[in-house]
Order: structure tokens, then C-alpha cells, then sequence
């Protein structure tokens, strides 16, 4: 059971081939998902026609005949663009309340400091597309009475980007909060303190001792609000209006028919995802979280 | 409401930056300061929204423009088979995959946390993680490759001569669970694998001198040992799992409907807002509702599970 008691090599080889199955099986699809990227057919799919980049490279698509490849889709890169627009803002409120809320929940002692906890923690355990509908419907109901009633228009309030930034953030800002929160649990008062008996401001103390001490968090924060905004779908698909992030736009392009252009698109997902997580390893931001 | 305004010395924490404890004034200042934020976003994203959706949930269109207010949006859930079916579906099917998860897991992060040792093991659990960082919709696409007819399985069992024809092995249940095990793995293995790393192997040692088989073991120190694990891991992959859409809506059949479906289709495609606020606090009340008996069952806190 654990390498200190004596096990029969047969138990041990096959416990160790169940691993290894396991790892194929994690792999399997991502992999299936890369080499058709690469195949010169029509189709994501057997038979195999040979290598090409086309779907990355090809810009015969716009002369009206011939592929698209994904660089010169117009539709897609835009999309991506979107997406990091949205991740972008979204990051940069999650990232910032987080640290306020951190300060809140860590440094100031007020009654109903617990609730507000727990609260906090809700938009975790709703399922996001539940999120999605009730900000649409409470959001869109205002805008009715507002334009009923005062004929203004408010249209940041119908679906569209700001709606999908809202909706985004309303869960990621939690993820943020517990990040932050925890690093800012370990940091010792007396440095703070320290720099204030020095003869520095409140300010200038939080901002030279106490934000370099949350700097590890912060980037992890907002690492992790940059993948879960890029990849949202759920939230998203409920809130987006006529622009589409780029998770929407691979949702109606599957639901088409795949083509091998959306195989290569996930391709350059995946290496930028993975170097972004690997990035989040480095700063080791996430690690206070215990997650 | 705040004792922080309180200018007795005492009563405030010591924690507190020495010129907060000094100006009450300005602590004041900054605790509302501070407050705003997260009272804007839990108000305005969270609670509000939610009420006004049970409120809308309420709302019966008599005619245009007309409403009243009554349970006839939930009745109508209740009177139709195939709202209540698919709701009833998509939980069972929940459940099912969330065991599955569980199951194929638990060895994986026994493995990680029992059997490996240093860098080896901090590098299989960055493997493990790895494949979660990329979109769900990638991964969907990753089991589109390998299940649909013209795809890499069919063609493997083709070519090895164990099938006739090539099988669309797409549109049925079996795609849409292995999907969702799929998707589901990283938050069943990640808290497996916390719970299972405090577990002293000096314990497991003492069973076995004891005399005590691999079973016994297995139920009588490491399950019990692991259960916050397996409870924080199987809530949230049963949550994620209900609402999902992106997988039972391509690796599922014309025949499967998610719940998830048919809210969308409420909202966004019939625009029946009135019904599909019911549907939504429908799903919210289930998914919450495994979640609350999770907890209660196995006596943990919402805040020690999350985080």
C-alpha cells in the first residue's frame, strides 16, 4: 500500500500500468485535438492526407476559394481579441477588489465579518449558469424600468461585453479574494508598524512594506482571473450580445461542424493556457490557497 | 453595526495599524471604504439578481403586458414529463459520474501522495493538473476526435479487425459520462490528494504489522482518513457536473437533453424569461441542496471545503 510494505510485483505492475492508462486517457483527446490541426483534409478526422499548416497559415480563403487558416480568419482573431479585452478588465477589478477585500477580511474586526464570508463564497457554489441568467434578467429589468419611466437608455446594462465582464467577475473576484486574503494572513504587522514608528504615512507604509509582501498573490490572482475569464462559457454564453468571445465563437462553430481551423485554434490555446499555468507556478502565488 | 468606530483602545483588535487604533474617525472612514466594494458586488451580482429572479419565477403572463403573480411557472414544470425528466436525468447522471470520478481518482491521487517521492511526484501532479488549464470546449473537441464515427477509436478497432464496420460511438450517455469524468478529474484528484498527503504512512505500517489485509486497511484507515477529501472533491464535481452544458450538448444525442438546455432554451431562444427564472431556481435548489447534504452528512463548513 505505501513503498515501505512488501507487495508482490504483479500488484505493483499493475497499479503502475493503471497510471499509466490514466495518463493516456488524460492526454488522449488533447492530443487527438493537436495532430488534426495538422491534417491536409477537410474534415478533423481519419483518414490521414498528410501534414500541412494551411489551417494555421493559409490566406486562400479570402480570394473566395480555398481554406482559411486561422491567422488570417478574420471572425476568430477578432474573437480572440475580445476575449482579451474582457479577460483584461476583468482581471484588473478582480485583482483590485480581491485586495481590498483582503484587507477588509483580514485587518478589520466588525460584526457580521462572518456572513460577509460566507457570502463571499456563494457565487462558487452557484452554477454559472444560473449567474448568467439572474444578472441578465435583474439587469435588463432595470434597464426596462429605467426606459419606462425615464426614457433613458442604458444599454451597457442589455447583453453585451459589459454584461459579460460583469458576470465574470462576480465569481472570479471570490477566487482573487481567497488568494490575496490568505497571503495577507501571513504577513507580520510589526513590519507595517515598523515603517510607521520610521516616520512613514499609512499610505506609505501599505504601499512600500505591505503591497510588495502581496505581490506574489496579486499575480496569481490575476493569472488565474486571466485563464477562468478566457475560458468561461457558461456565464458567458448567457450574457454575450453581437460580440462573441472567443469561447462562444468555438461553441457555434462546433455546433456547425467542426473544422480543422477550430483544431488549430485550440492548438495555440492550449500552449498559450499552458504557459500562462506554468507562468502561475513559478510565481507560486496560488500555493498560500492550498488548493 | 461596526465596533470599529469604538474609541475604547481595548476593544479593538491588536491587529489593527497603529494609526487606525490612534483615529477612530479615520478607521471608520476606511472600514466603509472598504466595505463598498464587496457590498456592490455581492448586492448587485448576487443577491439582488437572485431575488428578482425567484420574483420573476412568480410572474404568470395573463396577457400582454399583464401579470400576476402565482406557483403556476413551477406547476407547469411538475405537469410536464419532459421538464421534470430531464431535471430527474440530469441529477442521476450527475451522480453517476461524480461516483465514477471518484472511483477512477481515488487511486491516481493515492498513488501521487503515497507512492512517489520528491520531484517525481511534484512532476506526475503538474501532469495531472496540466490537461484542466485548456478550455473545457478543447477537451470536448479532444472526445468529438476520438468517439465520433470517422474518429481515431473507431478507426483503431477497425483496422485491428475487432469491428466489421466502423461505430459512431457519439449521442449516447456513455459519451456524455466519460466527458464529464473527464472534465471532472482535476477537482476530484486536487483535494484527494491534500487529504491523502496528511496521512502518516506510519499508520497504514502499524495496520499491516497488525496483520491487517489491503482491504481493511483501505476501509478502516485511508477512506476514513480521506473523507473530507472525497466529500470537498465529489461536491464540487457533482456541482460542476449538473451545470455543465458544453459536454452533454456534443458528446450527448439528440435524445439526452441537460437541464442546463433547457434553461438556455427559456431564456435565450423562446424567450420565456418567466418560466425559465423557475427552471433556473429549480437547478439552483438541487445543486444546493446536494451540496448543504453533503456537508450536514459528513459535518464540514462551506468555507473549509471551497477553500
Amino acid at each position: 500500500m505505501i513503498p515501505s510494505i512488501p507487495r508482490s510485483s504483479a500488484a505493483k505492475f499493475t497499479y503502475a500500468a493503471y497510471i499509466f492508462v490514466f495518463f493516456v486517457y488524460l492526454f488522449a483527446p488533447l492530443i487527438a485535438v493537436s495532430v488534426f490541426a495538422f491534417n491536409d483534409s477537410q474534415f478533423p478526422s481519419l483518414p490521414w492526407r498528410g501534414f500541412t499548416l494551411d489551417w494555421f497559415l493559409s490566406s486562400a480563403g479570402r480570394t473566395g476559394v480555398g481554406r482559411t487558416g486561422l491567422f488570417f480568419d478574420n471572425g476568430l482573431m477578432s474573437s480572440i481579441g475580445t476575449s482579451t479585452k474582457v479577460a483584461i478588465i476583468v482581471t484588473l477589478i478582480s485583482v483590485t477588489v480581491g485586495t481590498t477585500n483582503a484587507f477588509l477580511l483580514e485587518r478589520m474586526n466588525f460584526r457580521g465579518r462572518g456572513i460577509l464570508y460566507v457570502v463571499m463564497l456563494w457565487p462558487l457554489v452557484i452554477p454559472g449558469v444560473i449567474l448568467g441568467v439572474s444578472i441578465l434578467q435583474f439587469m435588463s429589468t432595470i434597464a426596462n424600468g429605467l426606459e419606462d419611466f425615464f426614457n433613458i437608455r442604458i444599454d451597457f446594462m442589455r447583453p453585451g461585453l459589459p454584461l459579460v465582464i460583469a458576470g465574470q467577475f462576480s465569481f472570479i473576484a471570490t477566487i482573487a479574494t481567497l488568494i490575496i486574503s490568505a497571503r495577507l494572513r501571513k504577513f507580520d504587522i510589526e513590519l507595517e508598524e515598523a515603517a510607521l514608528n520610521l516616520g512613514a504615512s499609512h499610505w506609505m507604509a501599505i504601499w512600500t512594506v505591505t503591497l510588495p509582501f502581496l505581490r506574489p498573490s496579486m499575480i496569481g490572482a490575476g493569472i488565474i482571473s486571466i485563464l477562468m475569464s478566457f475560458e468561461n462559457f457558461n456565464t458567458t454564453l448567457m450574457l454575450v450580445g453581437s460580440d462573441a468571445p472567443i469561447t462562444i465563437r468555438v461553441f457555434t462553430a462546433m455546433r456547425d461542424g467542426v473544422s480543422p481551423v477550430i483544431n488549430a485554434l485550440s492548438l495555440v490555446m492550449m500552449f498559450a493556457m499552458a504557459t500562462l499555468a506554468i507562468g502561475l507556478m513559478f510565481t507560486g502565488g496560488s500555493k498560500d490557497q492550498g488548493k | 453595526m461596526t465596533e470599529i468606530g469604538s474609541s475604547d483602545l481595548g476593544a479593538t483588535p491588536a491587529k489593527l495599524p497603529t494609526s487606525v487604533r490612534r483615529q477612530p474617525g479615520v478607521a471608520r472612514l476606511w472600514f466603509y471604504l472598504l466595505l463598498l466594494p464587496p457590498v456592490l458586488w455581492l448586492g448587485l451580482l448576487i443577491i439582488l439578481p437572485h431575488i428578482q429572479l425567484f420574483i420573476l419565477s412568480l410572474k404568470e403572463k395573463v396577457a400582454p403586458r399583464v401579470y400576476t403573480y402565482g406557483l403556476d411557472n413551477y406547476i407547469g414544470f411538475f405537469n410536464e414529463p419532459l421538464y421534470w425528466m430531464t431535471l430527474l436525468r440530469t441529477a442521476t447522471i450527475s451522480i453517476l459520474a461524480t461516483a465514477l470520478t471518484l472511483v477512477i481518482a481515488f487511486p491516481v491521487a493515492y498513488y501521487i501522495a503515497k507512492m512517489l517521492r520528491g520531484r517525481t511526484k511534484n512532476l506526475i501532479f503538474v501532469l495531472a493538473l496540466l490537461p484542466f488549464w485548456v478550455s473545457e470546449l478543447v477537451r470536448t473537441l479532444g472526445w468529438i476526435m476520438l468517439l465520433r464515427e470517422t474518429g481515431i477509436i473507431s478507426n483503431t478497432l477497425l483496422s485491428l479487425g475487432l469491428i466489421p464496420e466502423r461505430v459512431e460511438l457519439l449521442g449516447n450517455d456513455a459519451a456524455i459520462i466519460t466527458g464529464l469524468v473527464y472534465t471532472s478529474m482535476l477537482f476530484m484528484v486536487v483535494p484527494l490528494i491534500n487529504s491523502l498527503d496528511s496521512l502518516d504512512d506510519s499508520l497504514i505500517e502499524a495496520a499491516y504489522d497488525l496483520g491487517g489485509k489491503g482491504v481493511a486497511i483501505l476501509r478502516e484507515i485511508i477512506i476514513p482518513h480521506a473523507m473530507p477529501g472525497i466529500v470537498a472533491g465529489s461536491i464540487v464535481v457533482f456541482m460542476l457536473t449538473l451545470g455543465n452544458i458544453v459536454t452533454p450538448a456534443f458528446l450527448g444525442g439528440k435524445n439526452s437533453i441537460w437541464f442546463t438546455d433547457q434553461i438556455y432554451q427559456k431564456f435565450i431562444v423562446r424567450f420565456n424569461w418567466e418560466q425559465g427564472s423557475a427552471f433556473g431556481f429549480l437547478l439552483l435548489i438541487t445543486s444546493s441542496l446536494v451540496v448543504w447534504l453533503g456537508l450536514k452528512l459528513t459535518r464540514q463548513s462551506l468555507a473549509k471545503t471551497i477553500t
